[in-house]
């Protein structure tokens, strides 16, 4: 069969009304607690159609809560990556410092949000008021860092001989082989590990939220569990599906700006 | 007089796990001031390595080099290298790579003064009006004029070319032959080239110095090159000694060295055409002439 034109239009409109069928069935058979998607579409059009308004202190637009969100994970990623790529850099240039650390670096990196989090609250007991907030910060810096150091290492690893053969042959001193040929070079792996960093980020932000109660999408997710509005949890959920997909494609544009270079 | 460059009993090991490889040994050759000498041999003999303890990018494991009368450790800006593959960064522009070189041996000069040096060996390669386009937009050949600018811009005490032209087509081959030839006659900068191209050998050097094959290569036979500089390719090609020395390099290759040591030495001389019988003045303006230098 030729693919018609529309394909990439109609395609994935046809995998949506997939789901929603199953979706549908499921909540008309098997399921019965679960809200059927009118069902959730009519107590969700509130937060959806009126996305910036403000109630309550959990009762927010959805576009509200999930800029509170954004506004954790960027300071918990921005902490990642300005931890990250300097670990990642010496990684990838001392064999030493591979040898003394990597073991230690692949332990900690299967671990949960779920485990770090509650570290993170006792580091800060002493932050009062802000503990939560440190806390949720760690636990993303700590959980997000990982790809932007492994990537890193591995493209400073990768730098080819030859830019190296030029710094030596030119004698540049240390500062000038990293800013003008080292971190350079290294930037395509850097921008990748930057991007995976991300999408870590924004996962651990909906563990971090509803273990500490912080208003954001996944604060109110768990209160609406508990509230049992169930509708809510899946509005939650469409949400976070579509904010990590922007996020993702938009870090996807600025990772090709650089793999080009 | 003392030579410009000594290499003396010059050896290169590597340990593996089989014990220690042996690549050069009792490798020497002295090399005046202002001399083209170009080492010969089959890929993978050691050539690259010579030059690249030469230029301080591999560890010298036996035996010392002479620069201009002082030891040499490590690399330095003091030694022009021309990689195989031309080795920009290619994030800056061919202006920007070359003056990363140029800022690191005239950080006294002002930027008025560094920027002059870099256009003008820009402008002599031949780059011109693309020195500001950064390696994607140029081609492999134009790539590699940059590198020889780079390398030249340094005004080097030595010149060291590792079969700089080996990635290119025959016809850009022989446009930068000129522009190398051309830079070279102008600032007569000490030079060792390294190729497996007899012909660019015969047409560039003074001296053509033969390698044994590996392990263990060291200096085979030195074939001196006396064709009367500005050379021009045809003119070259047309001398009498021409085919005679080709023909004795082509041996030298095919036969003798896979001969190890001693037997290498013992090649008999084979010119048919003796290098002291006067040599023709060469024709100007011959109608053939692929590239004139």
């Amino acid at each position: 069969m030729k693919p018609f034109k529309l394909d990439w239009l109609i395609l994935p409109l046809l995998g949506i009304a997939v789901v929603l069928l199953a979706w549908q069935l499921s909540s008309k058979t098997w399921a019965k607690e679960l809200p059927s998607p009118s069902k959730t579409w009519d107590a969700s059009k509130d937060y959806v159609l009126k996305p910036f308004e403000k109630r309550g202190e959990m009762d927010q637009g959805i576009l509200r809560f999930t800029w509170y969100s954004l506004v954790l994970v960027a300071k918990g990623y921005a902490i990642a990556l300005i931890v990250g790529t300097p670990i990642g850099f010496f990684l990838g240039l001392s064999k030493a410092f591979t040898k003394t650390f990597d073991p230690i670096i692949q332990v900690l990196r299967p671990v949960s949000p779920l485990a770090w989090l509650p570290l993170g609250l006792v580091l800060f007991l002493g932050a009062g008021k802000q503990a939560s907030e440190l806390g949720a910060l760690f636990t993303i810096a700590i959980c997000a860092m990982w790809p932007t150091v492994l990537n890193t290492a591995v493209g400073v690893r990768a730098v080819p001989q030859d830019y190296l053969n030029v710094a030596k042959v030119l004698q540049l001193s240390r500062w000038k082989t990293l800013t003008k040929v080292l971190i350079p070079a290294t930037l395509p792996y850097m921008f990748t590990g930057f991007r995976l960093s991300l999408g870590i980020a924004w996962l651990v932000i909906v563990a971090a939220e509803m273990l500490t109660g912080r208003p954001g999408v996944g604060g109110f997710l768990w209160q609406e569990y508990n509230a049992l509005l169930y509708e809510h949890i899946i509005l939650c959920i469409i949400t976070i599906g579509v904010v990590g997909f922007v996020l993702d494609r938009l870090m996807s544009l600025v990772e090709s700006r650089f793999k080009t270079a | 007089m003392s030579p410009h460059v000594d290499l003396s009993n010059l050896a290169k090991v590597y340990a593996t796990p089989k014990g220690p490889a042996v690549i050069v040994k009792d490798f020497n050759l002295k090399i005046a001031k202002g001399e083209f000498v170009t080492l010969i041999g089959h890929s993978g003999c050691g050539k690259s390595t010579v030059l690249s303890m030469l230029a301080g990018l591999s560890d010298i494991t036996e035996g010392a080099i002479v620069l201009g009368g002082k030891e040499l450790v490590g690399a330095g800006p003091d030694r022009g290298v021309v990689f195989q593959s031309p080795s920009l960064l290619p994030w800056y522009t061919a202006f920007e790579n070359v003056m990363l070189g140029v800022e690191q041996v005239f950080f006294t000069a002002s930027a008025e003064e560094r920027r002059e040096i870099v256009e003008y060996y820009l402008t002599v390669v031949g780059l011109g009006d693309s020195m500001h386009k950064r390696p994607a937009e140029l081609s492999q050949g134009m790539r590699q004029r940059v590198g020889i600018a780079r390398a030249f811009a340094l005004k080097p005490k030595m010149l060291l070319l590792d079969e700089p032209f080996g990635m290119l087509d025959s016809l850009t081959r022989y446009e930068l032959q000129a522009v190398l030839l051309k830079l070279w006659r102008e600032n007569r900068i000490t030079t060792l080239m390294v190729t497996h191209d007899v012909d660019e050998a015969l047409y560039l050097s003074d001296r053509v110095v033969c390698m044994t094959d590996g392990p263990e290569a060291e200096v085979g036979d030195i074939i001196p090159v006396s064709f009367p500089r500005p050379r021009e390719r045809q003119v070259v090609m047309d001398h009498p000694d021409y085919y005679p020395l080709r023909e004795r390099l082509i041996e030298f290759l095919e036969i003798h060295a896979h001969k190890k040591k001693r037997a290498a030495s013992t090649i008999p001389a084979a010119p048919a055409t003796p290098l002291t019988e006067p040599l023709p003045t060469p024709a100007t303006g011959t109608g053939v002439t692929l590239v004139t230098v």
